[in-house]
């Protein structure tokens, strides 16, 4: 007789009124601040992943192995490419090494070199592995990746995890404030939901028509830190990278699509702590 | 369609003093009631649990055919949807026009604009509300916002309808009307159950009556 999966959800524009219960834009700004401050978050780790994986590419974060003349290319290269962490193996040409050492020695033709191989490790590689392949190479000199590209790697990588724990920290923040909004609108239209609850209103559509409205003025907000942050974010990258990179900012320079994440996301975090808010209230009803 | 059995209820929460004990009544499908008391005596406690707002702490509630005890929380709503109930302060909400909140009901049970305009306009035509549609409740006088009150009651067509002092704040031809309305909902096949103070109306109305005294049932006929 009493059938509730058959229940249709409640209709009306806005039956809550929370239009007006729900409708100072302190909310908004508070989330557009959070937005904004994400958006610094992201561009931070986004960038110190950049930085980390450049110097980890560039020639810096290579390391060089010097074998004896005599010593057969071909094996010793597919050999280091098949150990684990090991991201690229070249050998230097002769023409290359020649080149380098022109402005201390000068064109010495026929000046024997020995041969050079380049090995680039992935990013927090075990070096072990490396280490003892090498040994088994006679007469093989390894030159370590300098501690000091170590450092910055390192540097880089505790940058990128400080942005990301300052994400999480900044979505804690927004799920707060969504929360103290909501328990504000409960306590100003607690009167119409107690009324439209003994009207039969189910709670799913209490609660929906609140975190709705939440949700559209989290993303609201969001739109609006967004629109803040995307000139400063790029003023900053123009005045960066040149410095940093040694070269002009460019467009994919800035993570768009994260940053395009942020309202969906914010939307998301106010449309959850508000149903989650109003159905734990809700359940206090008879 | 009613059933108390040895109904008793305190509060808050079931551990405060008794606000009713030992209630014992049969309300019969389509029957008109009156429930009689002086202020404090437990009638809208009764009629709170009536209209599922209350839960008995001890006792058997049969509400519409359902044991309110044994029904699951998620069952409650379709069974609100089938009662109907009008408050003594009206209880209207004031962000929304007369149409709106006569219409109250059928949008919570998902009927569309296009179907519930005419049982809104019908009703409202019945309660003499129409051409205050798009009025706030604020703007109406205590007599037409208990009309108003009446009118979302009965909108959905309920099989219950439960008047707490309906005609409290009413001069008497306002309170005439609203009784009126309220016997005319019964005429019509409702179960009717209206809580009143005065000693007036069921004699000028003559229905079964339930009488309670500081929470019990004193006499039932």
């Amino acid at each position: 007789m009493v059938n509730a999966t058959k229940l249709r959800p409640l209709r009306g524009r806005d039956p809550l009124g929370l239009r007006r219960a729900l409708s100072d834009r302190l909310l908004p700004a508070l989330v557009g601040a959070m937005a904004l401050l994400a958006a610094l978050a992201i561009v931070g780790a986004d960038g110190a992943g950049r930085l980390a994986e450049r110097w980890q590419q560039s020639e810096a974060g290579q390391i060089m192995l010097q074998l004896p003349r005599e010593t057969p290319l071909a094996p010793v290269l597919s050999r280091l490419a098949a150990l684990p962490g090991v991201a690229a193996v070249s050998a230097v040409p002769e023409e290359r090494l020649r080149q380098l050492l022109a402005p201390w020695l000068g064109e010495i033709p026929g000046l024997p070199l020995p041969r050079m191989i380049a090995i680039t490790l992935e990013l927090n590689t075990d070096q072990i592995p490396l280490l003892e392949a090498v040994q088994a190479i006679p007469g093989a000199q390894l030159e370590l990746q300098s501690e000091a590209v170590r450092l910055a790697m390192r540097l880089a990588d505790g940058l990128r995890g400080l942005a990301l724990a300052m994400l999480g920290i900044i979505g804690l923040v927004a799920a707060a404030l969504v929360a103290v909004a909501t328990h504000a609108g409960i306590a100003a239209r607690r009167e119409t939901i107690l009324i439209l609850h003994e009207l039969g209103a189910r709670d799913g559509d209490i609660a929906g028509r609140f975190a709705r409205r939440l949700a559209l003025l989290c993303a609201l907000g969001a739109l609006g830190g967004l629109a803040f942050a995307i000139p400063a974010l790029w003023f900053l990258a123009m005045q960066a990278i040149p410095v940093v990179l040694a070269r002009d900012a460019m467009a994919d320079d800035l993570p768009w699509a994260m940053l395009a994440l942020l309202p969906p996301a914010a939307a998301l975090i106010g449309w959850l702590t508000a149903l989650v808010t109003l159905r734990v209230w809700l359940r206090r009803l008879p | 369609m009613v059933r108390f059995s040895r109904v008793g209820l305190r509060y808050p929460e079931g551990q405060g003093a008794w606000a009713l004990t030992d209630i014992d009544f049969n309300l019969a499908p389509g029957s008109f009631t009156w429930l009689l008391g002086p202020s404090g005596a437990g009638k809208s406690s009764l009629l709170g649990l009536m209209h599922l707002s209350l839960r008995a702490t001890e006792g058997q509630v049969e509400v519409l055919d359902a044991d309110i005890a044994r029904l699951p929380r998620r069952g409650f709503p379709a069974l609100r949807r089938r009662i109907g109930v009008v408050f003594q302060d009206y209880r209207l909400l004031p962000h929304l026009s007369v149409f709106e909140n006569a219409a109250l009901p059928l949008r919570i049970q998902g009927l569309t604009e296009a179907r519930l305009n005419a049982d809104v306009r019908e009703i409202l035509r019945w309660v003499g509300l129409l051409d205050r549609a798009d009025s706030p409740p604020a703007t109406l006088s205590g007599g037409e916002q208990q009309r108003l009150a009446l009118a979302r009651a009965v909108v959905a067509r309920p099989a219950l309808l439960v008047a707490d002092e309906p005609t409290g704040n009413l001069d008497e031809a306002q309170a005439r009307r609203v009784i009126a309305l309220l016997r005319e909902m019964h005429r019509l096949g409702t179960t009717v159950i209206v809580a009143t103070h005065s000693e007036a109306l069921p004699e000028e109305y003559p229905a079964p009556t339930l009488r309670l005294q500081a929470g019990q049932l004193v006499s039932n006929g």
